[in-house]
């Protein structure tokens, strides 16, 4: 229904991506099982978790693991007691490095001092899925990652029954120690017997119970802080390959545009600069607005080569260039978006993307209805780490990357294609990601540093500027909503309207399904809240055509969908007169899961209690000053429920302070407790940041290009917080996510609560507020 | 022209003069633990001391390093390898997400302490108000400084080497 979710629809790569959240692989065991391995440097016990459930003998799983078994977990007990688990998927931020051993760690009742942690390599062909992408890493490795932990360990307790004579239940494990009576061997000691064991079926292995889960939502810290506060080499940036030179790519400010002409030659003269070249680009300028995660696309430019960044951005000050804008396809401007989406605003849209019952008799029946019209802006990534990438084409026909990437298969993907090599032949180091937000689930600077490699013949670390990343983003775009709502005589919602005014490259609305499924013929039962809980509810949609890269950022449709639903339930609540509280739970309904899906879905039980818990946290109903209120938001994203309340104070000059906000959380159990907190409190100045940030668009060129003209939220201001996790029965999902999409709506009715005025713009400034 | 980095002199070429000080520790050192974020001191990514001062690596030309100490995240523990009291609390208290950011808010966590071993919130905000974290780490960092300088004074009473 969003953008969002048309480019999934129209993407292969990024419908396989979430398709895979769909496959068996999140459910179970069904077809999998077990591998050992050996010839793994180090030696002991080497398990491994195979996708295609073949039991594998000792003589073959050397064969394998060279091979390409399709294994995604792999934990080594050496015979120094220490244990190696590989952290399969890209450090972004989130703390997968971290918790996902952590989970394979408690059911091995390992010692976690003991435990070494390494970034798996990228082969999804032993690994499986590899990214960071959708909150998905907890969720899809959960239960996998439990029984890899809970195997070795059943092998190191067959092991000790068979050498001590004694019934392996009787057999205690903890610390990574075996204990039975009188006799104790660390798992060290037992790795070489453990080895020799039979690989056990996973179907049979013994889980352990929530109650006697020893690390799993304890407080790890992450385990490259030490690396990180001494400044040690993490990120692609910090990697030096021999023979390296350093590069940046100027590129055309529009889209379509081609290098005219350029004073090279001057470029060539200054110091440090060992060449400066035309970069033709490649792709039709309308792909840009597509975004395509594998594509060897990149806008053409002029690219500087030489022998330090510093040498080279000095030598871009000096860069003059002419282009030829005779091709250019993107001519949007924001202003006139606004224009066209203010005619459009009056009606409900000509394609119906969602529809449950019939809300037409409830607007006829009304006793009272309420209409609402919002706009959010543009905005871009912002993500602290510029664009970079160290490419290498080298004379034998391989490729080998270091990249920053979200989804780095994809990268490698699409620095094949662009170097004209078999994907075989390309190997991408899968590094550290300083901040990612979206922004690295495109490729395009794999693609630029592949190419130059390719043309200089030579190892390349490109590195953007900021000025590049703000200029060349795949924006969050832009949008606007107009609703309409029916209420009884009792100040009860009864029918719901939505237009939803998004953009498309073709001005087209496509219907979406499940991700990975066909295009449904026609509308659906509406899948956001509150329209999927209500009996009456239609949501519409028109696109305006804009050739403006977009592309998900954390929390994607969510992000906006979130705010906008947030402020009209709170604005049809005050019109009838009703506690927004006791309004939001009754649009809820009974306690109900609302379809399957891949893994939990939408259960209005969970969403009443998070509402109910933020609540009771705010002290709702408690009077407050003039000048003060407390608002509420609430949403169901990336599998978690979600509410905040938010209390500010606003002053006579229309600034806002925050004075606290309460978040509770129902994302099942918490693996790791800090990791997750840390999620929660980001969630809350990410938020406030976006709130007040936007970039504007004319003549299909962003007009923002650096932090001063684009005031990311700082520390001070940084309200105090207390987060709550309910920790319900279901399974665990990811927090990099959920939490984005209600807080938002939180502060904004907030601000209705303490001054009347209702925010109706993002950016706030638009309003003459700042926060 | 010689540059002195956490106690160490180094030859860097003098047509190297005139390049920021963050390209010449990065690209020529290979201290590649100071970071860039945007080049016109904006975000405080590329935060080092000199003289025990913090300042914008990416916005101070290497030449004006010259006859300095220049203290970069590679120099802040002690050379016995004993970390700060800052980098313990920032392990301890789990600060960093991505951790592009720290290196930089380190440094001007470090100056501050030098020169305000007791400061509040107030003080804290203003000190740290040149250093970005895109991921909203602010409440840890805020509380991972407190515990530095609450440590830092009670290993002061007792006499220790901080």
């Amino acid at each position: 229904m969003t953008q969002y979710d048309d480019m999934l629809q129209n993407d292969p790569v990024l419908s396989k991506f979430l398709a895979v959240s769909e496959s068996p692989r999140a459910k179970g065991v069904d077809r999998r099982g077990f591998m050992k391995l050996t010839g793994i440097a180090g030696g002991g016990l080497v398990l491994a978790f195979s996708l295609k459930g073949k039991v594998i003998s000792e003589a073959m799983a050397a064969d394998e693991m060279t091979g390409g078994a399709d294994l995604n977990a792999f934990v080594q007990i050496r015979p120094d007691n220490t244990i190696r688990i590989y952290a399969k998927n890209p450090e972004v931020g989130q703390g997968v490095k971290t918790s996902l051993p952590q989970i394979v760690a408690d059911e091995m009742d390992a010692d976690w001092q003991s435990v070494v942690v390494e970034q798996a390599p990228l082969d999804g062909a032993r690994f499986g899925g590899q990214f960071a992408g959708g909150s998905l890493s907890i969720p899809m490795n959960w239960m996998s990652l439990r029984q890899t932990g809970a195997g070795a360990r059943s092998m190191l307790v067959a092991a000790a029954a068979k050498k001590w004579g004694v019934p392996a239940e009787e057999i205690k494990t903890a610390n990574s120690m075996l204990t039975h009576g009188d006799k104790s061997a660390t798992y060290g000691e037992m790795a070489a017997d453990a080895a020799k064991m039979p690989v056990p079926d996973p179907k049979t292995l013994k889980l352990k119970d929530p109650s006697e889960f020893t690390l799993i939502g304890k407080r790890l810290t992450g385990v490259d802080n030490h690396a990180l506060v001494t400044g040690q080499p993490l990120f692609a940036m910090d990697m030096t390959v021999p023979g390296m030179v350093y590069a940046n790519l100027t590129q055309a400010p529009q889209i379509g545009a081609k290098v005219k002409s350029a004073n090279l030659e001057h470029i060539k003269s200054l110091p440090g600069i060992e060449d400066a070249i035309i970069m033709e680009g490649a792709g039709a300028p309308g792909a840009f607005a597509s975004f395509n995660p594998a594509g060897a696309i990149y806008l053409p430019g002029v690219a500087i080569i030489g022998n330090s960044t510093g040498a080279v951005l000095a030598a871009k000050k000096e860069l003059q260039v002419e282009w030829d804008n005779s091709g250019v396809v993107n001519t949007d401007t924001w202003s006139e978006f606004v224009k066209q989406a203010n005619a459009l605003k009056a009606k409900e849209g000509e394609t119906v993307t969602g529809i449950a019952g019939d809300p037409d008799p409830a607007f006829s029946n009304a006793a009272k209805t309420v209409e609402g019209f919002y706009t959010f802006n543009f905005v871009t990534h912002a993500q602290l780490e510029p664009n970079n990438c160290i490419a290498w084409v080298k004379e034998d026909g391989t490729v080998e990357l270091w990249a920053p990437a979200q989804l780095p298969d994809q990268g490698a993907t699409a620095a094949a294609a662009m170097a004209g090599v078999d994907r075989s032949k390309v190997t991408l180091h899968m590094m550290r990601i300083g901040g990612g937000f979206g922004r690295k689930l495109a490729n395009d600077f794999v693609v630029e540093a592949t190419a130059i490699s390719a043309k200089i013949k030579k190892p390349v670390k490109l590195m953007r500027t900021r000025e590049d990343d703000t200029l060349h983003d795949f924006y969050r775009p832009g949008g606007f909503n107009a609703f309409w709502a029916s209420l009884d005589e009792n100040g009860k919602l009864t029918g719901w309207k939505d237009h939803f005014i998004s953009f498309s490259p073709d001005g087209k609305v496509r219907l979406s399904g499940p991700p990975g499924a066909p295009p449904p013929k026609g509308p659906q039962k509406p899948s956001y809240y509150p329209a999927n809980v209500l009996d009456n509810a239609r949501v519409t949609q028109t696109n305006l055509k804009s050739l403006t890269p977009t592309g998900p950022m954390r929390a994607p449709g969510d992000n906006t969908y979130g705010w906008v639903v947030n402020s009209f339930l709170h604005e049809v609540s005050q019109a009838a007169g009703r506690d927004h509280v006791e309004f939001m739970l009754e649009v809820l309904g009974e306690p109900r899961a609302l379809g399957p899906g891949f893994g939990p879905s939408f259960h209005t039980r969970r969403a009443a209690d998070v509402i109910k818990k933020v609540a009771e946290m705010s002290g709702w109903g408690r009077q407050l000053p003039q000048g003060t209120g407390i608002g509420f938001g609430f949403y169901y994203s990336h599998q978690g429920h979600v509410a905040h309340a938010v209390e500010v104070s606003v002053d006579a000059n229309k600034h806002v302070t925050v004075n606290k906000v309460w978040s509770a959380y129902d994302v099942g159990p918490v693996v790791n407790m800090s990791g997750a907190e840390n999620q929660a409190q980001g969630t809350v100045v990410d938020c406030l940041s976006n709130m007040a940030l936007e970039v504007n668009i004319i003549n299909g060129v962003i007009q923002e290009n650096n932090f001063h003209q684009y005031p990311m939220r700082r520390i001070m201001g940084t309200p105090e917080m207390e987060i709550a996790f309910l920790q319900s029965e279901f399974a665990p999902t990811g927090m990099g996510e959920p939490g984005v999409a209600s807080f938002t709506p939180a502060v904004t009715n907030a601000i209705y609560e303490a001054t009347g005025e209702r925010i109706r713009q993002l950016p706030i400034q638009h309003q003459g507020f700042t926060i | 022209m010689l540059l002195k980095v956490n106690g160490e002199e180094h030859v860097v070429d003098d047509s190297d003069a005139s390049m920021p000080l963050l390209w010449v520790l990065r690209d020529k050192l290979g201290k590649v633990g100071t970071k860039f974020g945007c080049g016109i001191g904006f975000c405080g990514a590329c935060t080092v001391h000199l003289d025990g001062r913090p300042v914008r690596s990416c916005s101070t030309l290497a030449t004006a390093a010259v006859g300095k100490e220049i203290t970069t995240i590679e120099g802040l523990a002690n050379a016995d390898g004993t970390l700060h009291p800052l980098q313990e609390a920032w392990i301890a208290l789990d600060v960093p997400q991505c951790g592009y950011c720290q290196a930089g808010q380190l440094m001007s966590a470090a100056a501050l302490l030098k020169r305000n071993p007791n400061p509040t919130d107030e003080d804290i905000d203003t000190a740290m108000a040149g250093n970005l974290c895109r991921c909203g780490t602010y409440v840890r960092i805020r509380q991972a400084i407190h515990t530095a300088a609450s440590k830092m004074a009670s290993a002061e009473k007792t006499g220790e080497h901080a």
